[in-house]
């Protein structure tokens, strides 16, 4: 009962987004499966794979205050994991999601334990410079067998029930229960005695070392559980886009995850959600208006978003509430 | 004899070619209330920056408890029972004042890698907190961020997390600084009673003389990196060296 009391807002948004199609369905008078209704399914199902995504940096970012550079190597990784272990070795879809786990887990925990030997920029820099590594891996022709190199891996076989294309409506619910899934797990484990560290690091490591904490443990472990969740954002957006290239590990794709986090409010957790949103719809409706010139457009968006509201639209709202 | 806590042994910190301590050697016994006081950048601060483990020491010993803590990484101190309260005030600012010392309780016991249940669920850290708010006259004040607290309940939230800790060795690095002079003999009230009849040991840095006198066993005078006297208060009234360079002048 106190659950649904203190979660009214969120419960009241995911029974609209539950309503959506059927409600547009009605509203056009076109079948669920076509038309505008499905168009609308596959952009939302985009908002929630980019909102996991956003929220796996918001934990490493906004949370524990870690700024990586690299973020894109999990996304991109859990994305090729996925669509070779498809296409190639015939997996099934749970196996796929374990190894999507277990090949994240393994890097982030790498990664992490020897970047965050270094803090502040040189952290940033050195997680440059793993993503740079696993994205020229990815276009290097050397693997082209597997990974598609520069063409990308095209063609990877979803499973019947799950397909984007023939069972969108299937794949915008199960994206849908994913995004909520993760932001009940990452909101848990933020309000849990680890997460509490987390935000100690963000405010002051020196002093959260002081009390007696080994804050580089608590940061590999933000980091393992942050690529973990990237990846799985990584592999729902294979699955979406039936296909994986380089470009879901290059440097854009970790400037997405900040823009996002920043424009919904670092730390905030639903602030990314937020910011998936606002991304993907935003950016829908400039490149309809304006054509490919719209990352142009929408950097002035971001600017004026950054200048009037410095803590991102629900950090912004939140400290406004506080003070009046 | 009492048992000796605390020993530094020739301890030196040079920031380039400045000793701002200079071959220190201080032995401080169980249950004492040691003052240490001096001129600004006496190297007060730099001292207890060494035994604390936040700077490393560049010659010299820190013993506690009859072993070698020297150059130990910083997260083991408070583990040993060495807490620390800082010159400037150094909290977790986004934090409730209630938070920032449960994190200190929630560091020295098991469950700080339990992910899955929510930290308000454990008791004993929040139970534990509110007692050392209450100790210092905070706990009206638990639930505010401690960006917000006013200066004096920012210095008694210092005190607070340190308490936490359950440090038997405690630093307190001019607890009172910028207090509110009429809220000073209050705070050193409480920090004398910290003691708690010898099971806890202190070492204070404090520049209002008169108070220092007041409460402590002995004091140490520190004057450009160095010890310059160390005796009981009226050792330390009484001696000609401390007067020049010390007390003269304030
Ligand atoms: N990190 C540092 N780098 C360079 N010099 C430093 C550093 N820390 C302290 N010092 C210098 O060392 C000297 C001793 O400083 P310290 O802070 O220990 O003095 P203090 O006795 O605590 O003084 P106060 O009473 O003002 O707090 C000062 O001259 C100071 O400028
Ligand atoms: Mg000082």
């Amino acid at each position: 009962m106190r659950f649904l009391k203190s979660n009214a807002g969120g419960l009241a948004l995911v029974a609209a987004l539950i309503a959506f199609p059927f409600v547009l369905s009605l509203l056009t008078g076109e079948a669920l499966n076509t038309g505008t209704p499905k168009f609308w399914q596959g952009m939302l199902a985009q908002v929630f794979i980019l909102g996991v995504y956003a929220l796996s940096y918001d934990l490493l970012m906004g949370v524990t205050g870690v700024l990586s550079f690299g973020h894109a190597m999990f996304f991109g990784a859990g994305a090729y994991t996925a669509g070779i272990l498809l296409k190639y070795a015939h997996w099934g879809l749970l196996p796929v999601i374990a190894a999507v786990i277990v090949v994240t887990l393994v890097q982030s925990l790498l990664v992490g334990a020897l970047s965050l030997r270094v803090k502040g920029v040189y952290y940033a820099m050195v997680t440059l410079a793993f993503a740079q590594m696993f994205f020229i891996l990815a276009e290097a022709s050397d693997f082209r067998e597997y990974t598609g190199a520069e063409d990308g891996l095209q063609g990877i076989p979803v499973p019947a029930w799950l397909s984007p294309t023939h069972e969108r409506l299937t794949f915008y619910f199960v994206s849908l229960a994913f995004c909520v899934c993760v932001y009940l797990i990452v909101r848990r484990i933020v309000s849990s005695p680890t997460g509490r560290v987390l935000v100690a690091i963000r405010d002051n490591e020196q002093r959260a070392q002081t009390v007696g904490f080994n804050t580089f443990a608590f940061k590999l472990i933000a980091m393992a559980l942050s690529g973990v969740l990237a990846g799985l954002a990584g592999m729902m957006s294979a699955l979406w886009n039936l296909s994986a290239n380089a470009g879901m590990l290059s440097t854009g794709t970790t400037i997405n995850a900040l823009l996002m986090v920043i424009i919904g409010g670092a730390g905030t957790l639903s602030g990314s959600l937020l910011g998936a949103g606002f991304l993907q719809l935003v950016g829908y409706w400039l490149n309809d208006a304006f054509g490919p010139r719209w990352p142009l457009l929408f950097g002035l968006v971001y600017i004026v978003i950054v200048l009037f509201l410095p803590y991102g639209i629900i950090g912004t709202w939140r400290a406004r509430r506080r003070q009046g | 004899m009492q048992e000796v806590v605390l020993e530094t042994r020739g301890l030196v910190k040079a920031f380039g070619g400045f000793r701002a301590v200079d071959g220190v050697d201080l032995r401080v016994e169980q249950g004492e209330l040691r003052s240490i006081i001096g001129p600004n950048g006496a190297g007060k601060t730099t001292l207890f920056n060494c035994i604390s483990a936040t700077l490393k020491p560049t010659a010299g010993q820190v013993i506690y408890r009859g072993s070698d803590i020297t150059g130990l990484p910083l997260r083991r101190i408070a583990h040993l029972g060495i807490g620390r309260a800082f010159q400037i005030t150094n909290v977790f600012p986004s934090l409730s004042a209630l938070e920032n010392v449960r994190l200190a309780a929630q560091a020295l016991g098991g469950d700080s890698f339990r992910f899955w249940v929510p930290a308000t669920r454990l008791h004993g850290y929040i139970d534990k907190a509110m007692a050392c708010l209450a100790t210092v006259g905070l706990e009206g004040r638990a639930a505010f961020p401690a960006a917000a607290l006013s200066h004096g309940d920012k210095r008694k939230l210092e005190i607070a997390i340190l308490l936490a800790g359950d440090p038997r060795l405690l630093l307190l690095d001019e607890p009172a600084a910028g207090m509110a002079t009429e809220q000073v003999p209050e705070l050193m009230k409480t920090i004398a009673e910290l003691r708690r009849s010898g099971e806890r040991t202190l070492l204070l840095v404090e520049h209002n003389v008169n108070l220092v006198m007041a409460i402590s066993d002995r004091i140490t005078v520190m004057h450009q990196g160095r010890v310059l006297a160390e005796g009981t208060p009226a050792e330390i009234k009484a001696s000609e060296a401390v007067q020049n360079a010390y007390l003269g002048t304030s």
